[in-house]
């Protein structure tokens, strides 16, 4: 009993950990934008664009210093009334594709989009053949003599109950 | 028929030659996207006061290197005697971009470990970094008389490197200048 209240205890404690780190990632209090819909738009942009010394991370998740500078240019240029396309399109000049987290279909990418759609389909056409093959085997015989009387037996055991 | 069984092991082999392939490339050099684009239009406050501002229209007319750095940044510290090397032997403006930080606590680092630089400027917001796609310091560009970024070296320059790499890239441009001329 006590135990359980124990592990109660501590998943909650590891949750609000967890929540409030989320809540002190970056970006910063200060970074806010006071316009709600730019704000939005801004946190929308920091979630698509990668810290590009970090790497792994979107802006959004990142405390890297320069990761800061790419946010207040984000930041900048949605005040100044640029589209979400538009803020992507200025990062892109500047830092090439690499900046966008999900990369753009284009001719260098294409084996990257295709490749699983691809590779679902070659797996689709690999089991239905297996699988014909597998049906094609164990296509009925004919009974032999001894089981069909076997199986008139037991059906006719059926019938009478 | 009885082969196809080894198709899964084939292309996994291919992923691992890939893969193996991958882990041997710089993760931090991700490529330039301003590789022959020109140079983006700065003006960077002096480090030393009294000079004249470093702006990019400076970088036109010859071949020329510019260089990111930050007296925060120990991997510059390092690279900092190359450079010095490099001021005192070779024949080519060097330009720095001090990074991050006020021109003051440049000047300070400058000062102490000694000035490699024909001008430097300071990019304190970090705006015309991100303009000319810095990922860190150091990182340095070579760009051409006619004001165009023709390579980007991320991290140190070591004397090999600037030897065996950038040097030769450097007169090679220096050529093709000629050539038109």
């Amino acid at each position: 009993m006590r135990s359980w209240i124990y592990a109660v205890m501590a998943s909650v404690v590891l949750t609000c950990v967890l929540l409030t780190s989320a809540v002190f990632a970056a970006p910063g209090p200060d970074e806010i934008l006071t316009d709600p819909r730019e704000e939005a738009q801004a946190q929308a942009l920091y979630d698509v664009l990668r810290c590009v010394v970090c790497q792994s991370q979107s802006l959004s998740h990142s405390d890297a210093p320069l990761a800061a500078d790419m946010r207040a240019v984000v930041r900048e240029r949605v005040q100044a009334g640029d589209s979400h396309q538009d803020v992507l399109d200025y990062m892109q000049a500047r830092y090439g594709d690499y900046v966008l987290l999900s990369p753009p279909l284009q001719g260098n990418t294409i084996a990257l989009w295709v490749w699983p759609f691809l590779a679902l389909f070659l797996g689709a056409i690999g089991v239905m053949t297996y699988i014909r093959h597998q049906t094609g085997r164990s296509v009925p015989e004919e009974l032999s003599e001894a089981d069909s009387a076997a199986a008139r037996a037991l059906m006719e055991e059926e019938g009478r109950e | 028929m009885r082969y196809l069984g080894f198709i899964p092991l084939a292309l996994f082999l291919v992923m691992g030659v890939y893969f193996a392939l991958g882990l041997r490339q710089d993760p931090n050099d991700i490529p330039s996207a301003l590789i022959d684009e020109t140079l983006p239009v700065f003006e960077l406050a002096p480090v030393y006061s009294g000079d004249a501002p470093l702006a990019s229209t400076d970088l036109v007319g010859e071949v020329a290197v510019l260089n990111v750095f930050g007296s925060w940044c120990p991997p510059c510290l390092t690279e900092h005697p190359v450079l010095l090397e490099i001021a005192a032997r070779y024949d080519v403006p060097l330009y720095g971009m001090d990074w991050r930080e006020p021109p003051e606590v440049g000047r300070a680092w400058l000062e102490r470990h000694g000035n490699p630089y024909t001008r430097v400027g300071n990019d304190a917001s970090g705006r015309v970094a991100i303009d000319l796609g810095v990922t860190g310091a150091p990182e340095s560009f070579i760009i051409d008389a006619a004001g165009r970024v023709r390579h980007r070296h991320v991290g140190i320059i070591t004397p090999e490197i600037w030897q065996t790499q950038l040097w030769p890239i450097i007169e090679t441009l220096r050529a093709e200048d000629g050539e038109v001329r």
